[in-house]
């Protein structure tokens, strides 16, 4: 350890020398190595998409992929239409949203705003919990105990379907969405809750007139998280939405999303180096840019509520 | 909690040479006693607070006074861990007891704080105007609201042209005046001020304590202040307090050029604090 300079001799020559260890030179490459890997790996994943997608693109037009309707690879009289799937997964992610979007925001209002502070703290990381349940068990309660459930009220529900997964999904999601909520709801300055309060504001209006509106950016930074999440979410969906590329809206009925249909892929004997096997690719490439620019939104979204707030 | 209160409690004694009748006074606290979790912050206020004029509440940090101007609109139990003890009667009824609502009491006695903190997501126009709506008053005629109320805190002629600019856009002085201007605008009675130049330049608090001289008469202003010129120059009483305790309260010359008590001798001359 360094001395403090108030520790030393008045009138003495400072010694700024500090023989530096052998370890202490090293662990920088060795961290920035450790760094480097999992950005390599990123490249390494978009190149290998990159190369298959464009494999795929030398025997299916752009034109088929985007404009055709149907979504059949698999069977002897193939359609590349990419829409069903792209249908299948705006609808399970919608019925997450529509879950995890109030749910979420009405847990960080209630922890950030009204929940005492050894509550905060208490229920916080117990939310957190909800995240870290695996997907498969989440597939399975979907399919098993949502389905039949849902079945009750919904006539004409299926088994599989596009509402149950996506609820569940909802769920599985809402403390992602809370939890960055919160973060961006407690980060509003105490200052303009005061400021609110002392205008004879009411805790409700308070909340939803300037708490909100001033975390605003930050709180759709975390929708917009929440449902990249959603659009990447792959066990739900495959186990309880079916495995039937459908172009409809219709959220009552067996689908299959992008995601679905790659594991589906995966998991039979599409021999490599197939037009089957290049399809996964180009979904995964979609996937992925989907993604992306759903989280490039986000990021510009909370860097946007930091400026504002600060 | 109680029994330290008890404890810290302390006997009346001559502080009071303001000779503010009952009938003068628009707010009257009556043995104010405020604490955070364990830690007492006023040990027992009594203060009368002359209607229409100008009272500063000076004394070193940490002596209790953004807290006791802080009680006198209900902004004290706000902070997590804050008790309070004690009667503060506004127009004769006490603010503290049982059926008062507190956002009643909040209308009637505004506050503006040591930061300037206009809402960062609203326009100027809309900060003026964001007590109507915190309130969930539908407010006819708003624009001349918000043109009287920014003249009242002499900020129009500056951004009149701007008023759709967020208020965060502002100068620091800029953006005091536009808090001044939305606390006036739901029409309180008594304005209470924490510290409100203590972030801005010599030019900005010249402007908002001519802006304090313009208000007298027609609102009740409460103001704390760590500067004694200030005080000496805008208020018609001052208070100094000391530790959570009032040492003495007067009217302002007297105050400062003959003080009775050797610690007020002691502070305004510079001596501590």
């Amino acid at each position: 350890m360094r001395n403090p300079a108030g520790k030393r001799e008045p009138g003495s020559q400072a010694d700024l020398r500090l023989p530096r260890s052998f370890v202490e030179r090293g662990i920088g490459s060795v961290l920035l190595v450790c760094a480097a890997v999992s950005v390599v790996v990123t490249i390494g994943i978009i190149l290998t998409l990159l190369k298959e997608t464009i494999g795929f693109f030398q025997r299916v037009s752009f034109k088929e992929f985007f404009f055709d309707t149907q979504w059949t690879p698999l069977f002897s009289n193939k359609h590349f239409g990419i829409w069903p799937l792209i249908a299948g997964t705006a609808l399970t992610s919608f019925f997450a949203m529509l879950t995890a979007i109030p749910l979420g925001l009405m847990s960080a209002v209630y922890l950030s705003e009204y929940a005492p502070e050894r509550i905060r703290k208490a229920l916080k990381p117990s939310l957190e919990v909800l995240a870290g349940i695996p997907t498969v068990v989440y597939g399975y309660f979907a399919l098993t105990f949502v389905t039949p459930l849902l079945q009750k009220v919904i006539p004409g529900l299926a088994g599989f379907n596009a509402i149950s997964p996506g609820i569940v999904m909802g769920i599985m999601i809402t403390p992602i969405v809370a939890s960055l909520s919160e973060d961006a709801i407690y980060s509003v300055p105490l200052s303009l809750r005061e400021a609110a309060l002392a205008l004879g504001g009411s805790r409700l209006r308070t909340t939803f007139r300037v708490v909100i509106p001033t975390a605003f950016s930050g709180i759709v930074a975390s929708f917009i998280l929440g449902m990249s999440r959603a659009i990447g979410e792959t066990m739900i969906v495959t186990i309880a939405a079916g495995q039937q590329p459908r172009f409809t809206l219709d959220p009552r009925v067996p689908i299959e999303t992008m995601t679905a249909y790659i594991v589906q892929v995966s998991l039979g004997d599409t021999p490599h180096g197939t037009i089957e096997y290049s399809t996964i690719f180009a979904v995964g490439m979609l996937l992925f840019l989907i993604t992306l620019v759903f989280n490039l939104i986000a990021h510009f979204m909370k860097k946007r509520f930091l400026r504002g707030v600060l | 909690m109680n029994k330290n209160m008890e404890e810290h409690y302390r006997s009346p004694r001559e502080f009071d040479f303001s000779g503010i009748k009952p009938e003068e006074a628009i707010i009257t606290t009556d043995n104010v006693q405020a604490w955070f979790h364990k830690t007492i912050a006023l040990k027992g206020i009594s203060l009368p607070i002359a209607r229409g004029k100008v009272t500063a509440i000076i004394g070193p940090s940490g002596c209790g006074k953004s807290t006791f101007i802080r009680t006198l609109n209900r902004m004290h139990e706000v902070v997590p861990g804050a008790g309070l003890r004690g009667r503060v009667l506004f127009e004769g009824q006490d603010i503290y007891s049982p059926e008062v609502n507190p956002i009643v009491v909040r209308k009637k006695i505004g506050m503006v704080f040591q930061k300037p903190n206009p809402f960062p997501m609203m326009s100027i126009r809309q900060n003026v105007a964001s007590g109507f709506l915190l309130q969930g008053i539908r407010s006819d005629h708003l624009d001349e609201k918000v043109e009287y109320y920014l003249r009242q805190a002499a900020l129009w002629d500056e951004v009149k042209d701007d008023l759709g600019k967020p208020g965060s856009s502002l100068s620091g002085g800029q953006q005091q005046r536009l808090c001044i201007a939305r606390a006036l605008a739901i029409e309180p009675s008594v304005l209470l001020m924490d510290e409100p130049c203590s972030a801005l330049d010599p030019i900005a608090t010249a402007r908002i304590e001519d802006l304090i001289h313009s208000l007298r008469g027609r609102y009740t202003i409460v103001i704390v202040t760590h500067n004694m010129q200030q005080a000496a120059r805008v208020a018609d009483y001052t208070a100094f307090f000391y530790l959570g305790e009032v040492i003495e309260y007067n009217r302002t010359d007297t105050l400062f050029k003959n003080p009775a008590n050797k610690q007020t001798e002691d502070y305004i001359t510079g001596r501590f604090g």
